[in-house]
């Protein structure tokens, strides 16, 4: 429930006590925010009286009449504009004018309202007001919102690219004083471990691009009839010679073709980052499976793999950002971070869903719904 | 840098880090002047190892689970064992601002570390820090 405090101005006792009568037992529901909006009313008698009260109190809403005895409605908008008071005015006069209207909007009111009115035209003038003042709020607070996650993001960010520079920096420091001896032998772990760190900051910064290009939606996609299996193919494909590494076998159960409207390259990522998890987590000899049905214009994606698992704790922060898990089986695996957030917002473009089964020590399933897109499609809404 | 090859042979350190390359590299470097290490990869692997392993010289991480860690560490190892010397080695400067050193009595009456010293080490100064705790 969200209270407004509203003043009302007026030298007439008949016209501030029509509009307390009015407004004292009225509420609205605000659909779209789930909220119920009520009034706090006060009264003000002449226009000092008005300035007084707005000085001591932050009003949301002033319901101003434009004749005033002492000082003018529009004397009161001007100062209000100076003071930069946050509040919306609905201007009062029974000498309804156009030029009264031009002027008063001038000054800074939001609405006006002729005299005589009905109850029924007063709150319809204040609720117009008061949604305009909840939709500012959200806006504004949006907006912070947003920019805190930013700077959250890039600090996270910075973090991310300093670890591995700080550890490449370490390693050339013991080789550069030959701590071990000249035999450059005794380095090749060091060497290893280097361009391994170097490689995961350039996977890093391939992700970030990803995520961007993804985000801003400013990518004109080429949506058109494709075979999803070819998008899984090449993927497989990409990830087999990590796989062969550790002996992990990949296989795919599924039609020859299963058409789909959507764009081959962000399909490929999709499984890129699926199936690339699903190696990097596993075990020596394990397994990915990957199977996929269709059933009309709905795709079901499986990828299950006997890997490493999660424990549940792990599960529900699994799909934030720059979201690593340390633990005694992850030590030595390199990623960015950005993996699933990638795929989450690849996914929504696709209207579809990603869920997650896994059991710590036993191994992960992700399930992915997938909508075809209707063909031609304009380009796609950020997500 | 032969004269401080192996100059602690049969001595054994301890190293706490969560970063893996960390470990390596501090781990390196003790090996060189002849420690044997055994190493721990968290607060938690940290405090057991302070109870089951007999070892002469500690060098911990500061921030690991906790952003506190190894000040945790250093407490509870110096509680049991007051005498064994410990390091902290530590990116805490360049990562928050925040500076911690035990140059005062206000600092080393909360801090139970002998050393405090910066991510970006080098040989020598390791070196010489470890000479002068154990020499």
């Amino acid at each position: 429930m969200l209270i407004l405090k509203l003043l009302v101005v007026d030298d007439e006792p008949g016209m501030r006590r029509g509009a307390f009568r009015a407004l004292r037992k009225y509420k609205f529901e605000l659909r779209d925010f789930n909220d119920t909006v009520e009034f706090e009313i006060s009264q003000a008698t002449t226009g000092n009286e008005a300035l007084d009260l707005l000085s001591k109190t932050q009003f949301d809403i002033i319901l101003l009449d434009y004749k005033l005895d002492d000082i003018s409605g529009l004397e009161i908008l001007d100062r209000l504009k100076k003071m930069k008071y946050d509040a919306h005015t609905v201007m009062m006069t029974a000498f309804a004018s156009l030029e009264v209207a031009i002027s008063a909007t001038k000054s800074g009111a939001f609405d006006f309202l002729a005299k005589p009115f009905t109850p029924e035209e007063l709150r319809k003038v204040v609720k117009k007001a008061s949604t305009n003042i909840v939709l500012h709020r959200k806006a504004k607070k949006l907006e912070e919102d947003k920019k805190k996650v930013r700077f959250q993001f890039l600090s996270v960010l910075s973090h991310e690219l300093k670890a591995p520079l700080n550890a490449i920096d370490g390693y050339l420091r013991v080789i550069d004083d030959r701590v071990a001896g000249n035999d450059i032998k005794s380095y090749d772990n060091m060497i290893k471990r280097s361009m391994e760190r170097i490689n995961g900051m350039r996977k890093l910064i391939f992700d970030l691009l990803d995520l961007t290009r993804i985000e801003s939606g400013q990518k004109i996609r080429k949506i058109k009839q494709i075979n999803l299996i070819e998008a899984v193919e090449r993927s497989i494909e990409t990830n087999k010679l990590k796989a062969d590494e550790r002996n992990i076998s990949i296989n795919l159960d599924a039609q020859e073709k299963i058409l789909m409207n959507g764009e081959l390259s962000e399909l490929e990522i999709m499984f890129n980052n699926l199936i690339s998890n699903a190696v990097k987590y596993n075990k020596e000899n394990g397994y990915v499976n990957i199977k996929i049905e269709q059933e009309e214009d709905s795709i079901y994606i499986t990828v299950e793999d006997g890997g490493i698992g999660m424990k549940p704790e792990e599960q529900k922060r699994l799909f934030g950002e720059f979201v690593r898990f340390k633990n005694e089986k992850t030590a030595n695996i390199e990623g960015s971070g950005l993996g699933l957030s990638i795929l989450k917002k690849l996914i929504s473009l696709y209207k579809g869903t990603i869920k997650v089964k896994s059991e710590f020590g036993t191994g992960t399933t992700f399930f992915v719904t997938l909508k075809s897109l209707p063909a031609a499609s304009p380009p796609a809404e950020s997500a | 840098m032969s004269e401080q090859e192996k100059r602690y042979f049969g001595k054994t350190a301890l190293v706490v880090d969560d970063d893996f390359d960390y470990q390596e590299l501090i781990s390196f470097y003790l090996k060189s002047y002849g420690f044997e290490v055994v190493v721990g990869g968290s607060q938690a692997e940290g405090e057991k190892l302070i109870q089951e392993t007999d070892f002469d010289l500690a060098v911990f991480d500061l921030m690991m689970e906790n952003s506190d860690s190894g000040f945790v560490l250093s407490y509870k190892l110096k509680k049991t064992n007051p005498k064994i010397p410990v390091i902290i080695v530590t990116n805490v400067t360049n990562e928050t601002g925040y500076h911690f050193d035990v140059s005062t009595d206000e600092m080393r009456s909360w801090i139970k570390a002998d050393v405090i010293l910066d991510k970006d080490i080098r040989n020598e100064q390791l070196y010489n820090e470890i000479n002068k705790l154990l020499g």
